[in-house]
């Protein structure tokens, strides 16, 4: 049993906060916020990629640092914490979890050494509609590697170069890779909740596409992507969710009111202390999730569904619970409180929301049961 | 990060498997039933000797003390391995974890030679007397009153909600010897025979319609001062020895198997929807209550790397009681509500799972306020781990005798 990260973990953990301490301070956030014209911080993202880190996780033989998931996890706790305005989960978490999950050696050799080397951004196409996603949902096709229909929203689809899309094709659903640069692509952003997380509508209108998996896999495979990111983004979310807890506490503390500090009232002390629980429940659940994801474990559909539920109810608890905390200064634009809001929802919903995700870990509890 | 044992540890808990395999005795008679059948409580002593002859009571306490001289993470999987068998109850884990270490640490060194080891061996069980009816949260409220007289103290007062002194042979009672300082300085520690004159022990029946708990009444009890734990005025500090083993004692969650009853009962149950293990609702509710249970269970995990690691366990530890006990009584109610208008039958022959769910609500807002009450539960974690002042007080620097009371 050993149940914590290891020291070397817990030394890159340190660095990474430095790092993102001194890169990506919290204007840093706020410039991509506030500029409707830029979807991404650049500068973090070329800095991000001379640390390596969106390399920790892929093989030293395809150009990354073959460090692990668990050193993954690390640095997806740093960056949710620090709320960095990049494109790095759909990148790492879902193009490259993708293309080392099914893709050919031609593929994975294309593909991993330039988005570790920060060359490539990618994406993650799948939903068109409101609503939990599923396969009769699913309109796009590809006929003859061509591919022609409407994803929206695509979480980074504006700066991406390369998407990983999910389709129909000849009646059976498949991934696809399709170069966004390429023929029969225009792409739009959209208005979005948290703007320092940039969307996009996609329109394929025969946009040539190159299978990921076998055939008839995509929405089995498109799962255990989603398994796997779920699990990665559980670190952002139980990051962001101790941030917030960090800042709830700091100002129940320097915050006067009939006299004394308002965290002496209980009132508040209760709303942090469930803040806590939340928070700790949700990095347990994580820890999990990232042991089952490193060892490729039967139970990483339980674990990821138990992680993503836990993380996406810890933040949105600490965020919300956080502004409250912060009074009439939390809902004013200067004060910080609304970007973690807006992130912990962003988070919440960009790989499926926990409604869905109790009722992907219920059906699996039922299998297992069953087993 | 690795979810397995280590060698290390896969080695200690094949060994404590296999003692166990060929020791343990199955059960008989639980702590439900107060274990005042004499065979059961003849087969929880039987069943503690034989551990502690093997190094397996007190695991981490010193082999000169009876104790197993051995690491925290053994003590944690031995645990683990201990629940997974059938054994009697266990009368002794209030004696164990808080009264004698309590003993050993701040009483004199005589009794600490006079009582730690028969503890260890089953033969003498305690109970902490520290719950008054004016004082449960506000522990340091103690009324129960000793007077000096000599070389002896008497004693007059009433303490409540201790469990098991029906069968306990020696009690850490917690008493206030000088009203007329501020009530922290004013405290007294003492171990007392709970088989004295003078000492009165009355069950209580709980709302379950169990007796786990009794009511201590104590008339003119005399103790020798050398029954003194700690220094008169103490008692207080005293006091935090016992609740800090108190808070490390509490174990963490078995993990989310909860769920699967939930499971069962739902699976012969309709609701106007339509089969009861299809209701979105009920699914809902079944993945949070799988979610938190699993967070309590992989906390623990968490400690118990700490202590692998020879760290001190961080403060994590604190928020399994609040989240079990509010899971429960959630299951509970949701549960009974599936039932629907046959939910109110108590009667196991009737009741679906034998009623395991009507008994779990039963059980429930006990296990809410017992060991620190949700709402102290949250102070301690605001105060504690989140570095919260305090809230206003209005019973510091004032004579004990003069803070209201109410009545």
């Amino acid at each position: 049993m050993d149940f914590d990260y290891s020291d070397d973990q817990k030394f890159l953990k340190n660095e990474a906060r430095r790092f993102l301490e001194g890169r990506c301070a919290i204007g840093v956030v706020r410039k991509v916020l506030d500029d409707p014209s830029r979807s991404y911080d650049e500068s973090l993202w070329k800095a991000v990629a001379e640390q390596g880190w969106m390399g920790a996780a892929i093989p030293e033989a395809d150009g990354g640092l073959g460090l692990g998931h668990i050193e993954l996890a690390v640095i997806a706790e740093e960056l949710g914490r620090a709320l960095a305005p990049i494109p790095f989960a759909s990148t790492v978490y879902f193009l490259a979890e993708a293309v080392m999950l099914a893709g050919s050696d031609a593929q994975k050799s294309h593909w991993l050494p330039k988005i570790a080397a920060g060359e490539t951004i990618g994406c993650f196409a799948t939903v068109e509609r409101p609503g939990a996603l599923t396969e009769g949902q699913i309109q796009a096709r590809v006929e003859g590697g061509k591919l022609t229909g409407v994803k929206l929203p695509v979480t980074d689809g504006d700066v991406a170069q390369v998407a990983v899309v999910l389709a129909k094709e000849a009646g059976r659903m498949g991934l696809f890779l399709v170069d966004l640069a390429g023929p029969g692509v225009t792409r739009e952003t959209l208005q979005t909740l948290d703007p320092t997380r940039s969307a996009a509508r996609l329109t394929f209108a025969a946009a040539p596409a190159e299978r990921l998996g076998e055939a008839g896999e995509g929405m089995a495979l498109a799962e255990q992507v989603l398994n796997r990111a779920a699990v990665l983004l559980a670190f952002e979310q139980v990051g962001g969710a101790d941030r917030a807890l960090e800042m709830a506490k700091d100002y129940a503390l320097q915050r006067y009111a009939f006299g004394r500090p308002i965290g002496s009232y209980q009132a508040i002390k209760h709303k942090l202390a469930d803040i806590y629980i939340k928070n700790e429940l949700a990095r347990s659940n994580a820890y999990f999730g990232a042991w089952a994801l490193e060892t490729g474990a039967a139970e990483l559909p339980v674990a990821a569904a138990a992680a993503r539920v836990a993380a996406c109810e810890a933040f949105w608890f600490a965020a919300k619970e956080s502004l409250q905390t912060h009074g009439g200064m939390g809902y004013t634009w200067e004060v910080d409180c609304h970007l973690f809001y807006r992130r912990a929802q962003q988070l919440g919903l960009v790989a499926g929301g926990a409604k869905a995700w109790k009722e992907r870990l219920v059906t699996e509890l039922e299998r297992r049961n069953a087993a | 990060m690795d979810f397995n044992d280590t060698p290390e540890e896969a080695a200690y808990r094949a060994e404590v498997r296999a003692w166990l395999k060929a020791n343990a005795p199955g059960r008989s008679g639980g702590h439900e039933s107060g274990l005042e059948d004499p065979v059961s409580m003849d087969g929880a002593k039987a069943w503690q000797r034989k551990k502690a002859e093997a190094g397996y009571a007190c695991i981490t306490w010193p082999k000169a003390w009876g104790g197993g001289g051995g690491k925290a993470w053994q003590s944690v999987i031995f645990g683990q391995e201990e629940a997974k068998v059938s054994t009697p109850g266990n009368p002794f884990a209030i004696g164990l974890g808080m009264c004698v270490p309590t003993v050993m640490t701040a009483g004199n060194p005589a009794d600490a030679e006079r009582f730690v080891k028969p503890a260890v061996l089953g033969d003498e069980i305690w109970c902490q007397l520290f719950s008054e009816p004016s004082s449960g949260s506000d522990v340091a409220a103690a009324r129960t009153r000793a007077v000096r007289e000599g070389d002896e103290w008497v004693i007059n007062g009433q303490k409540v909600w201790t469990s098991g002194a029906h069968f306990s042979d020696y009690g850490l009672l917690l008493t206030r010897t000088d009203p007329d300082v501020p009530k922290h300085k004013g405290l007294t520690m003492f171990w007392i025979d709970m088989h004295a004159p003078g000492v009165e022990v009355r069950p209580i029946h709980q709302m379950s319609g169990a007796s786990n708990f009794n009511e201590v009444y104590f008339t003119d009890l005399r103790v020798k001062d050398s029954q003194r734990v700690g220094a008169v005025g103490d008692g207080w500090k005293t006091s935090l020895v016992t609740l800090m083993n108190e808070r490390l004692s509490v174990g963490g969650g078995g993990g989310g198997s909860g769920h699967q009853r939930v499971f069962k009962l739902a699976s012969d149950i309709s609701t106007l929807a339509g089969p009861a293990a299809k209701d979105a609702g009920l699914r809902e509710k079944i993945a949070d209550w799988f979610v938190q249970a699993e967070g309590l269970k992989y906390t623990t995990y968490r400690t118990m790397t700490a202590l692998s690691r020879g760290q001190t366990p961080g403060p994590e530890s604190s928020i399994a009681k609040v989240v079990s006990a509010g899971v429960m009584q959630d299951m509970a109610h949701t549960a009974m509500d599936l039932e629907d208008q046959y939910g109110i039958i108590t009667d196991p022959a009737l009741a679906p799972l034998n009623a395991a769910f009507q008994t779990m609500l039963m059980g429930a807002p006990g296990l809410r306020i017992a060991g620190g009450t949700d709402e102290i539960l949250r102070n301690i974690i605001a105060e504690r781990v989140l570095g919260m002042p305090q809230d206003v007080r209005l019973d510091k620097n004032v004579a004990f005798k003069d803070i209201p009371t109410g009545r």
